[in-house]
């Protein structure tokens, strides 16, 4: 199939980026999406012009790293795959696709569709933890009894690959949805409920101060993460976060 | 945890929302069963049963509690609601070139803020159509509303030589000598007494016809309520029931939406609160514009 790409140039974080239609011939419906990018980057490269820079690693959708606003959508139209798993038969002979980087004011945009998530990182690193003791008396976790519909809840939370979607789908551009999951998936759990309190506060603060917007449960995060992370985990985090500010 | 994180955390912000909006849920129902008597009580029993409600709801304490609560869940909802808003702004500086956002959210659900922002300015031109002018506005032509009814004792008419006048803000009936004149004269909160001519002898208390008002602002005769002509009830009528309208989008997401806030997501009751969310923004709404509808189609 031909279609039209429109997509997002930018140079670097400094520069004022515009849309740049390509078109592309010939794309098999089998491909995924990255490989169709592919197909012209090689065409770019040929010509001498400076290919798209986009996100991409496993390329099997449970790294996280691809990233693009697909046709007004978060990793593209279809459910429950990032782009890299969305595949070309999801589009029709002629069509017209724009491609755009995450757009939130705490995704920093590095160049073209590539963007900077280490805010996500450094809500991790605010309390997305369990503190234990490795000095050789490390206690098996399966010693430790969990009732199953827990861990499962836990182990939904943790399917969450931080690749950002939420955040782009969301109006607010809100990381409710990821922060959440993060918290739910340790709170769940008898290791992570000793720091559960100052844990949901420090990594909510953390998301305020990275400039994140507010949750308005519009829902669009729950509908476009790519591991359908269930909006459930946003309430968990109010339930949590309520109970650490009355408590603490 | 800070003082300043119970106003200042995106969390919190939300709670906030999420406490006075209920609050808020509560207070329509209320008010709402308060309106309903305008249409299902008609005549001059109805304008009576309507004064003497508008009168306990003005001057009861607990009502004033209420009252206050409100006005104070409407502000700080309000400001709250712009706070959330612009920080939500700030969050993505540049939007997208093209955005699909039907496909994972309700149009409700997107554009609270911009129908809150419609509720308030109804809230404001409510007000002052009737809240002010029931409150604070004296130079209005209020016209007095007096019951008056014959007092029967077993069926059987008592003395004849007395006209009894209903006391609109108590059930109980004052017996006026039958050579009556009467004068009427304003006291301090907006009451308006009857005396005996001469006396200090109190026969009737009046106050402002707060049903007379509202018919005479829909209804499309207004004169035989006492007041001036006024050829613009059909825009009045609208403009509530689009307000209406408007409302019941907000509510459509902001019922649910506030269980969500408050942490309240279980499978077992998510399907009850969201279908009742549902319901009761349809209904709710419904009921107030029903109520200008049918004044001004003259229906009742």
């Amino acid at each position: 199939m031909n279609l039209t790409l429109k997509i997002w140039r930018q140079k670097n974080p400094n520069e004022k980026g515009k849309i740049v239609s390509y078109p592309v011939k010939d794309i098999d419906g089998d491909m995924s999406f990255l490989e169709m990018m592919d197909v012209l980057n090689v065409e770019l490269i040929e010509k001498g012009e400076n290919p798209v820079a986009f996100d991409h690693d496993c390329r099997e959708g449970i790294c996280g790293m691809c990233s693009m606003y697909i046709n007004g959508e978060a990793h593209g139209p279809d459910r429950g795959v990032t782009t890299c798993q969305l595949h070309m038969r999801k589009f029709k002979d002629g069509d017209t696709i724009y491609i755009e980087p995450w757009r939130a004011k705490a995704f920093p945009i590095i160049k073209d569709l590539m963007v900077d998530r280490s805010a996500f990182d450094r809500v991790m690193n605010a309390g997305g933890f369990v503190s234990v003791n490795t000095s050789g008396n490390t206690i098996d976790a399966n010693a430790t009894p969990i009732p199953k519909e827990d861990a499962d809840k836990a182990f939904e939370a943790a399917t969450c690959i931080g690749c950002g979607a939420c955040v782009a789908s969301c109006k607010n551009a809100s990381a409710m949805l990821f922060v959440s999951a993060k918290v739910s998936q340790l709170a769940l759990l008898p290791q992570g409920k000793v720091e559960a309190k100052e844990r949901v506060i420090k990594m909510v603060n953390t998301m305020d101060e990275e400039g994140f917007g507010n949750c308005t449960n519009t829902g669009a995060c729950e509908v476009e993460c790519p591991k359908g992370i269930s909006l459930e985990n946003i309430a968990r985090m109010n339930r949590e976060y309520l109970k650490a500010m009355i408590l603490k | 945890m800070s003082k300043s994180a119970l106003l200042k955390s995106s969390i919190a912000k939300k709670y906030w929302m999420a406490l006075t909006g209920l609050f808020l849920c509560t207070f329509l129902i209320g008010h709402l069963i308060g309106n309903l008597q305008l249409i299902f009580m008609a005549g001059e029993e109805g304008r009576r049963a309507f004064n003497v409600y508008a009168y306990f709801m003005a001057h009861n304490p607990a009502i004033k509690i209420l009252s206050y609560l409100t006005y104070f869940s409407i502000l700080f909802h309000t400001i709250d609601g712009i706070m959330l808003t612009i920080k939500n702004k700030k969050s993505r500086p540049k939007g997208y070139a093209y955005n699909n956002a039907a496909a994972n959210s309700s149009s409700s659900s997107r554009n609270m803020a911009l129908l809150g922002s419609l509720i308030l300015v109804f809230i404001v031109m409510h007000m002052a159509n009737f809240w002010y002018k029931a409150k604070i506005d004296n130079s209005a032509p209020f016209p007095l509303h007096v019951y008056e009814l014959e007092l029967k004792q077993d069926g059987k008419k008592v003395r004849n030589d007395q006209t009894m006048y209903y006391f609109t803000h108590q059930p109980t009936l004052q017996p006026i000598p039958k050579n009556r004149k009467l004068v009427y004269r304003d006291t301090t909160n907006n009451i308006t007494d009857l005396y005996i001519k001469g006396t200090n002898i109190k026969i009737a208390e009046g106050y402002k016809d707060l049903h007379s008002l509202v018919f005479a602002f829909f209804g499309q005769d207004k004169s035989k309520y006492g007041f001036p002509k006024n050829e613009q009830a059909l825009y009045f009528t609208l403009f509530y029931i689009i307000s209406m309208l408007v409302l019941s989008f907000h509510l459509w997401h902001g019922f649910a939406s506030a269980f969500q806030s408050l942490g309240i997501n279980h499978s077992s009751y998510n399907k009850l609160i969201k279908s009742s969310g549902k319901l009761f923004a349809v209904l709710i709404p419904l009921g107030f514009a029903i109520i200008p509808l049918m004044i001004f189609l003259n229906q009742i």
